[in-house]
């Protein structure tokens, strides 16, 4: 950091109404649901009591199918003919949330594949950053999930029937990684 | 953490330096109890990040989206505002044809919410959702009513200042933020333990738009402007580029 940054912005919680700003119509269908190639990435999200949030925002940034970075709109007024890489989903009463994609492509053969991820929720000061891995042989040489140890499983999904489950556990003994960049 | 720090520098130990930006574990706010993270944020190295983007393009904006008075047959009530900016990274770049969304609370102080309690009046001609792409140097601009303080749970007696939150996305996915806008001079700021969450004066000073009456438009409305500088690092909190903050 040098004296000639600018001083960013803080941060702000996306507080209890987000809705009303945030939601839209298909916002967590990054492809039509049940449609060919399709997957549900679903989890639910929960606090430190284990109790479910069930006002977060979690939203995905991710690969297409054949490991390329998505450069098109269509995040919000989702189009048939292309993919935006981008979902939203609001958790629900149970703090479950879904989206329905495809499974995204390592940027390079070999390396571990995965949705970027950011979650917001009333109580969250700030937002927080974390990963959501495909779970695969290209985990096992990755060095930042080795470094993590045992908390590396906090960011590799499941794989179920039709898909990936994941939960994010915003607190507690065993608590999501969440990132920071530099 | 002195193994880690032994090791290529993958994992971030709590950084001692600390000085909270955003003292995300803020008492004051309730909510933070069971949600706020205990462990400290792990750094990505940027090999690893990869991801430019999302785009967003013509396609996501409606042709009333940033004038949230004409969304509706008839007018809202309340004073009319145009609070503007640009949206930069902290180099000072801007960062053009970036998404930014608002939402807000009407002149009343009430969101147009299924869960929103507070007794006052919805506006029909108003709904308080706004959406804007940036122009090629950084700038967004809406028109809007200035939106009422409002009560909530916290504690007795507690009071948001009028506020308008901000969703940003920036060029890389680690810039995405979400902040909240507030007016100048609200007597209600030093109270509100979501704005007083932010520790440092110069932080405090970045959600506060500026009155700028080169912005007001006689006869029609007042104007309001507001930087929105983007830190991909998300370790605002960590760090104070000027050194140790005045109290306050």
């Amino acid at each position: 950091m040098t004296d000639q940054k600018l001083y960013p912005t803080a941060d702000q919680t996306v507080g209890p109404y987000y809705a009303i700003g945030m939601e839209y119509p298909h916002s967590e269908e990054l492809v039509p649901h049940g449609s060919a190639g399709s997957i549900v990435l679903s989890g639910y999200v929960y606090d430190g009591n284990g109790a479910p949030v069930p006002d977060a925002v979690v939203e995905i940034w991710q690969t297409d199918a054949d490991g390329n970075v998505p450069a098109v709109s269509g995040g919000i007024n989702r189009r048939a003919d292309s993919f935006s890489g981008f979902g939203r989903s609001g958790s629900d009463d149970e703090g479950y949330y879904q989206f329905t994609t495809v499974l995204p492509a390592p940027t390079e053969p070999g390396k571990p594949a995965f949705f970027a991820v950011a979650v917001f929720a009333r109580g969250l000061l700030a937002r927080l950053h974390t990963r959501i891995y495909v779970p695969g042989p290209a985990l096992a040489d990755d060095p930042f999930l080795t470094r993590l140890g045992d908390r590396a499983a906090t960011l590799i999904a499941t794989e179920v029937p039709g898909g990936l489950r994941h939960d994010i556990r915003l607190q507690g003994e065993k608590e999501t990684v969440f990132l920071a960049y530099n | 953490m002195a193994q880690l720090e032994a090791e290529p520098p993958v994992v971030l130990p709590d950084d001692p330096s600390g000085g909270a930006e955003v003292q995300v574990d803020y008492p004051g706010y309730r909510s933070t109890r069971w949600r706020v993270a205990e462990r400290p944020l792990v750094t990505l190295p940027e090999e690893f990040h990869a991801l430019d983007g999302p785009v967003f393009g013509d396609d996501a904006i409606g042709q009333f989206d940033n004038d949230l008075t004409r969304q509706h047959p008839g007018e809202p009530i309340g004073e009319r505002i145009i609070v503007t900016g640009r949206v930069l990274d902290d180099d000072g770049r801007p960062i053009g044809g970036t998404l930014v969304e608002i939402w807000q609370a009407n002149a009343g102080g009430r969101y147009r919410q299924k869960k929103e309690r507070h007794p006052a009046p919805l506006d029909p001609n108003f709904n308080g959702v706004g959406r804007v792409l940036t122009d090629a140097d950084g700038t967004y601009t809406f028109v809007t009513i200035k939106p009422g303080p409002y009560p909530w749970p916290n504690h007795q007696n507690a009071w948001r200042p009028a506020h308008i939150h901000f969703s940003v996305f920036g060029n890389q996915f680690t810039e995405r933020m979400v902040t909240q806008m507030y007016f100048p001079g609200d007597p209600l700021m030093p109270l509100d333990p979501i704005f007083q969450s932010i520790t440092s004066a110069k932080g405090q000073k970045s959600l506060i738009a500026d009155y700028d009456h080169d912005v007001s438009v006689p006869d029609w409305a007042l104007g309001y402007r507001w930087d929105i500088v983007l830190n991909g690092s998300n370790r605002t909190w960590f760090e104070s580029v000027d050194g140790p903050e005045e109290e306050h």
